[in-house]
């Protein structure tokens, strides 16, 4: 695993009645900042990026002090080199999309040019794009000019607040995948702002939750989304277990791909993957049921065997079960069966997942976190 | 009648240079106070503000008595000036345009002001962000961005200019050749008998003289308009 965070918070900031006290630090690949708004994603940006300063703290990036309260430290935004995406992509109206992206070129460090104009282009799909204004662009090619824009300027760290906000909702899964596709390709770590927990899922390898103007948690997606007591902040109807499997066979005659995961195996429908790709797989916990014994004669292809680690009971019909199968997984079944069969934290059930009910939403190539992790 | 008399000619040309003169030092001056007072908080703000504004709202005789007393080779400025230097802008072209500049700084000031204050700070901040230091940012983006504003700074700066009257008579007063500006030259032709159709002739020329500078600068801000991505 990596050693030194990529990411590390200690900050307070007041603005007006609001303050913003967070404290955590993540590793590489891609770092969401989930919540809703006004839970601070945006400031916390902000003082990441040195475009507001904070009352006190430290901020580190990749090792770099970028601000220091302690020591009178504040790097000015323009010498901090984070590359930033805006929610509004800010490109500059009176320059072509070329001048656009070669903006911040010319202030990297001649010896730093990781990131190639040519591959860059390509990899956005905006080839075609570069001698027009930025006024002719759909809200899709804005965000990706700008995502290059700021990959050009060699920054030490991506940071990318709620790209998708001004973006089509036809158009949002294409950015998705360019954005996969960075975290992938390039060797450079990212932080997303989101308040849509499908993108956190699909795109994160750490998340950081905040909530009311602190990080109420921050760790891998998988250990954040098996934690019954952020379901509040997590989202109810998203309710559902992450776990991060291998691809390791096709089944052509069913059409079905074998997946393995601790030492469990997961059938889902076909995917387009070869056998060893590193993925992460979302089982929604509406989806999960569970069994006093060992079903007999089921059609359900999924059967775990494992212990009840934590049961919540809602104020309405329903209760969320958190069990240990090897990895964390989660059930929600409605109070009448939690009590007809008499379940207890400790007691040994059997969890059924339907594959049908695994759909390609569900998944997210997973990063080299988890790769390396697996 | 479509032939300029040489005394004609004097007063448009000496206006055009007046007035070309108090815009080019207005211009660089008029941005830096238009910046200061879009983007700064200080205390004594309103009263720079105030000051700015002045020229704009006292009669013009006023600017003009205030500079003579100022700059007159008597004057606290103007008799320093002269006795080190031997330089005297008093009663001279100069003069006129110093005074021009004065009262066409408000107007010039307001235009640029808002234009600045009409610019998307998250665009400076993005280039901020792309590694530009604060000199930079102006230069490419801010601006470009305010350069509709400055335009229509620099021609009402210049019209106001060229029809500038009160401070210039009082200040560098009415010598043919020196200070006769278009005005000036209009207002004594009224003054002796039998001067109206001399008076009529430049009351036209500074009615087309006007259309062509507002023409010219329309079709220079669409244009300039453009090239901003408006």
């Amino acid at each position: 695993m990596t050693t030194s965070p990529s990411v590390s918070i200690d900050v307070k900031r007041r603005l007006g009645t609001f303050l913003l006290d967070v404290n955590f630090s993540a590793e590489g690949g891609l770092t969401a900042f989930f919540g809703r708004s006004g839970s601070g994603k945006t400031s916390l940006v902000n003082l990441l990026a040195g475009l507001d300063t904070p009352d006190s703290g430290s901020i580190k990036v990749n090792g770099a002090t970028l601000f220091d309260s302690s020591s009178g430290i504040n790097l000015p935004a323009h010498k901090r080199r984070l590359g930033y995406v805006f929610q509004d992509s800010r490109l500059f109206p009176h320059m072509s999309v070329r001048q656009n992206l070669n903006y911040g070129s010319r202030f990297a460090p001649a010896g730093d040019q990781r990131q190639d104009f040519d591959e860059i282009i390509t990899l956005l799909g905006i080839t075609s794009l570069l001698e027009r204004r930025p006024n002719s662009l759909s809200g899709g090619e804005k965000q990706r000019v700008a995502i290059g824009r700021a990959l050009l300027a060699q920054p030490r760290l991506l940071l990318m607040d709620e790209p998708l906000a001004s973006v089509d909702a036809g158009r949002k899964g294409e950015i998705i995948s360019f954005v996969e596709n960075l975290r992938d390709q390039l060797n450079i770590p990212i932080v997303y702002v989101s308040h849509a927990m499908n993108e956190v899922i699909r795109l994160a390898d750490t998340m950081v939750i905040l909530d009311g103007g602190t990080a109420v948690a921050a760790g891998g997606v998988e250990d954040i989304m098996s934690r019954l007591d952020l379901r509040p902040l997590t989202g109810r109807y998203e309710a559902g277990a992450v776990v991060a499997a291998t691809v390791k066979s096709h089944d052509e005659t069913f059409q079905l791909s074998r997946l393995a995961f601790a030492d469990k195996t997961l059938w889902v429908p076909r995917l387009n993957l070869d056998p060893g790709v590193a993925l992460r797989v979302r089982i929604r916990a509406r989806d999960v049921s569970l069994s006093h014994n060992r079903p007999q004669g089921t059609s359900l292809l999924n059967i775990f065997e494992g212990k009840i680690t934590e049961i919540v009971e809602d104020h309405e019909s329903q209760a969320e079960i958190l069990l240990d199968i090897g990895v964390p997984l989660i059930a929600r079944i409605t109070r009448k069966s939690l009590a007809t069969m008499g379940l207890r934290t400790g007691d040994s059930v059997f969890a059924m997942v339907k594959s049908a009910a695994i759909d390609r939403h569900s998944m997210g190539m997973a990063g080299t976190r988890i790769r390396n992790g697996l | 009648m479509l032939t300029l008399s040489p005394l004609e000619m004097e007063a448009i040309g000496l206006s055009l240079k007046v007035a070309s003169m108090a815009v080019l030092f207005c211009l660089p001056l008029g941005v830096l106070t238009a910046w200061v007072l879009a983007r700064c908080e200080f205390t004594g703000k309103s009263l720079l503000n105030g000051f700015v504004h002045l020229p704009l709202v006292v009669p013009p005789v006023v600017i003009g008595y205030l500079l003579l007393v100022t700059f007159g080779r008597n004057g606290v400025v103007g008799g320093w000036l002269w006795q080190t230097f031997e330089i005297s802008i008093a009663f001279t072209w100069k003069g006129a345009a110093v005074a021009a500049g004065i009262m066409a700084f408000p107007l010039m000031v307001r235009a640029i002001r808002l234009s600045i204050e009409g610019v998307d700070r998250g665009l400076e901040d993005a280039a901020k962000t792309l590694g530009a230091p604060a000199w930079w940012v102006f230069l490419t983006i801010t601006l470009p961005l305010i350069l509709p504003g400055i335009l229509t700074g620099v021609i009402l700066a210049f019209a106001r200019s060229l029809g500038e009257f009160g401070a210039t008579i009082t200040f560098v007063s009415n010598i043919p050749g020196e200070t006769r500006t278009l005005p000036l030259a209009l207002y004594s032709l009224t003054q002796v008998p039998d001067g109206e159709a001399g008076a009529m002739r430049l009351v036209v020329i500074a009615v087309v003289l006007a259309l062509i500078a507002l023409v010219a600068s329309e079709a220079l801000s669409r244009r300039v308009a453009r090239q901003v991505g408006r």
